[in-house]
């Protein structure tokens, strides 16, 4: 028999409905395959009274035939959503500690449809980084390993704890952010899928802000239908934040049957990178004939400007990161350091509470901003991101349906491997997401095959803004035609 | 353009940052590295393009200018390093 974390959030959701076992069984099988798997550093803290209690809640519901849309089900948390009363830290020292007093939109959205947390997972401090290497508390491991090898690799980032978690199934499926691609590059790393909606699908208020113009909220799970399911608990209209869409929610998961007969899918040839690997370049043949194959039109596009975004992005992500982490003060919340006037208490809080590569990125956007070079730096990225997002546009115009692209360009490496010399090569691991953020639009990763190491590879999908429903149509025909990845055995137990 | 060991101690005195003399010259490399990667942006002609200042079309939200909130007083403090009667303390400003 199949252990009850290892059924997909729909199997679980249909087992709990049919009574072949009761929210505490699911709730606590999980709980135990955390705990075998501390080895991997994925949960930051796990929480498994508050559990137990609402596993319990959801028992009493399914009996009197109350049962909410995600009831029972066993969900993890990135430590960047606030969650009441349960200690959120962003992965950085500097909120060592933290407790909020009110919960993040998106999370109160899942609790509210019956969900069930079982902790905090570790990431990128802040969320900046592309391998979970930056996070005070330590690397999370990948579940992964290659064919014959026992070198760690990361699980990708920044979302690594949630990539890892649900690929070592350790919750049916996470909550994730996705800023320049910190949702589609782990999840391409672990062989699960991830979306990250259109911007202002889902609330930002309570989520710790990095680039607020960039930042996004969407999950993780084994599944396409998995991901379908939560981001219709996680998306909706929002007061507090004001870039939150007023749109009603889709019926995501009606959506995942519907196929693509009669779509145009495009190939922008721009992401025909130089030193592109065969393999990669093959799979993305592959994907483009399962479209194919399943009805929809294949046709080559241009984006012209696709090259110059990731460059925009280290000027806008990083101006927008040193004006939201001011807030890091040492008045108001987490570490303070004395020093010997209030701005040296604030000069060493910031020096010890933050790491390296935030205070890279805060440095850079303090830079961009600063008087002289604001024009040179920050509005010519500004007008530059107006051209990456006119190459969608005319696409889209065009008759384009979706956009077809590798999720990275390479499978997962080891930890240490990439970035402690040059900042930029791991920069770089984010080429075919990034152009997504700065667009606005809906981008889904979605695993297609292995390497020549066994490890997994993913297709990126991207949509035109609000119709995530074509992405998860199109997703879907991926995943029947490569095969469900076939997770890794649990080696960490 | 690249940044000398003084303006990389100005921008980390901008950003409120203390950096130590050996921090200097590592961060100096790796901030130019990452000026050296975004040079290229010069290349594009935005003659004429306007700076993007919201990525969906849409209309700032507005509501009416009344309270909606408030009385959490103690929620907001809670995590403060320091507080005194709902105040966050800071070391003295003014003599």
């Amino acid at each position: 028999m199949t252990h009850l974390n290892e059924l997909t959030l729909a199997e679980a959701r249909d087992g709990l409905k049919a009574k072949d076992f009761s929210a505490t069984d699911l709730a606590k099988a999980h709980l135990s395959a955390i705990e075998a798997a501390r080895g991997l550093n994925a949960y930051l803290l796990e929480t498994p009274e508050r559990a137990l209690q609402m596993a319990e809640v959801s028992d009493a519901k399914i009996a009197s035939g109350e049962a909410r849309p995600l009831e029972g089900l066993p969900l993890g948390v990135k430590d960047l959503f606030c969650t009441h009363g349960v200690i959120t830290t962003a992965g950085s020292k500097i909120l060592e500690g933290f407790q909020p007093h009110y919960e993040s939109a998106v999370t109160h959205n899942l609790w509210r449809d019956g969900a069930v947390m079982l902790g905090k997972l570790n990431l990128d401090e802040f969320a900046m980084g592309s391998s979970n290497e930056t996070s005070a508390y330590g690397d999370v491991v990948s579940p992964w390993r290659r064919a014959g090898s026992d070198t760690k690799l990361v699980p990708g980032g920044s979302s690594g704890g949630s990539a890892a978690a649900v690929a070592a199934h350790l919750c049916l499926g996470a909550t994730a952010t996705d800023t320049g691609g910190s949702i589609r590059q782990p999840a391409a790393f672990t062989g699960t899928v991830g979306i990250k909606p259109t911007y202002g699908r889902c609330s930002r208020w309570g989520t710790v802000a990095y680039a607020s113009s960039l930042d996004q909220a969407g999950p993780i799970a084994r599944t396409v239908r998995d991901c379908a399911i939560l981001l219709g608990s996680m998306s909706g209209a929002d007061a507090r934040d004001t870039t939150c869409a007023d749109l009603a929610v889709p019926d995501f998961e009606a959506a995942v049957a519907r196929g693509v007969k009669g779509l145009t899918i495009g190939i922008p040839k721009e992401y025909r990178v130089e030193g592109m690997s065969a393999e990669i370049q093959a799979l993305w043949d592959k994907g483009a004939a399962m479209l194919k194959d399943a009805g929809a039109t294949i046709r080559e596009i241009s984006l012209p400007h696709t090259r110059y975004a990731l460059p925009a992005y280290y000027i806008v992500a990083p101006a927008e990161a040193s004006s939201n982490l001011a807030r890091y003060d040492g008045v108001r919340y987490g570490l303070r350091v004395p020093g010997k006037d209030i701005a040296g208490m604030y000069e060493n809080t910031r020096a010890a509470g933050f790491g390296r590569e935030v205070k890279r990125r805060i440095m850079i956007g303090t830079y961009v901003l600063s008087a002289g070079y604001y024009d040179a730096y920050y509005v010519r990225a500004q007008k530059i991101r107006t051209l990456i997002k006119r190459d969608f546009e005319e696409a889209y115009a065009s008759g384009i349906d979706a956009i077809l692209t590798p999720a990275t360009p390479s499978a997962a490496f080891g930890i240490g491997e990439k970035g402690s010399g040059d900042p930029v090569e791991m920069y770089l691991q984010d080429v075919f997401t990034i152009t997504v953020n700065m667009a606005g639009l809906p981008g889904i990763s979605v695993p297609a095959g292995l390497d020549a190491q066994g490890l997994p590879l993913g297709l990126q999908l991207i949509g035109r803004p609000f119709d995530e429903e074509t992405l998860f149509a199109a997703a879907q025909v991926i995943e029947t035609a490569a095969g469900r990845t076939r997770l890794p055995t649990a080696w960490w137990a | 353009m690249s940044v000398d060991a003084t303006t990389v101690r100005r921008i980390a005195h901008l950003a409120r940052i203390a950096v130590s003399d050996e921090e200097v010259a590592p961060l100096q490399g790796e901030l130019n590295a990452i000026l050296a990667f975004v040079e290229q942006l010069s290349e594009v002609d935005v003659e004429g393009v306007e700076p993007m200042t919201s990525v969906t079309p849409m209309a700032m939200k507005k509501r009416t200018d009344v309270v909606t909130d408030g009385g959490h007083a103690r929620d907001i403090v809670f995590n403060a390093p320091e507080t005194e009667d709902h105040y966050f303390l800071v070391p003295k400003v003014v003599e």
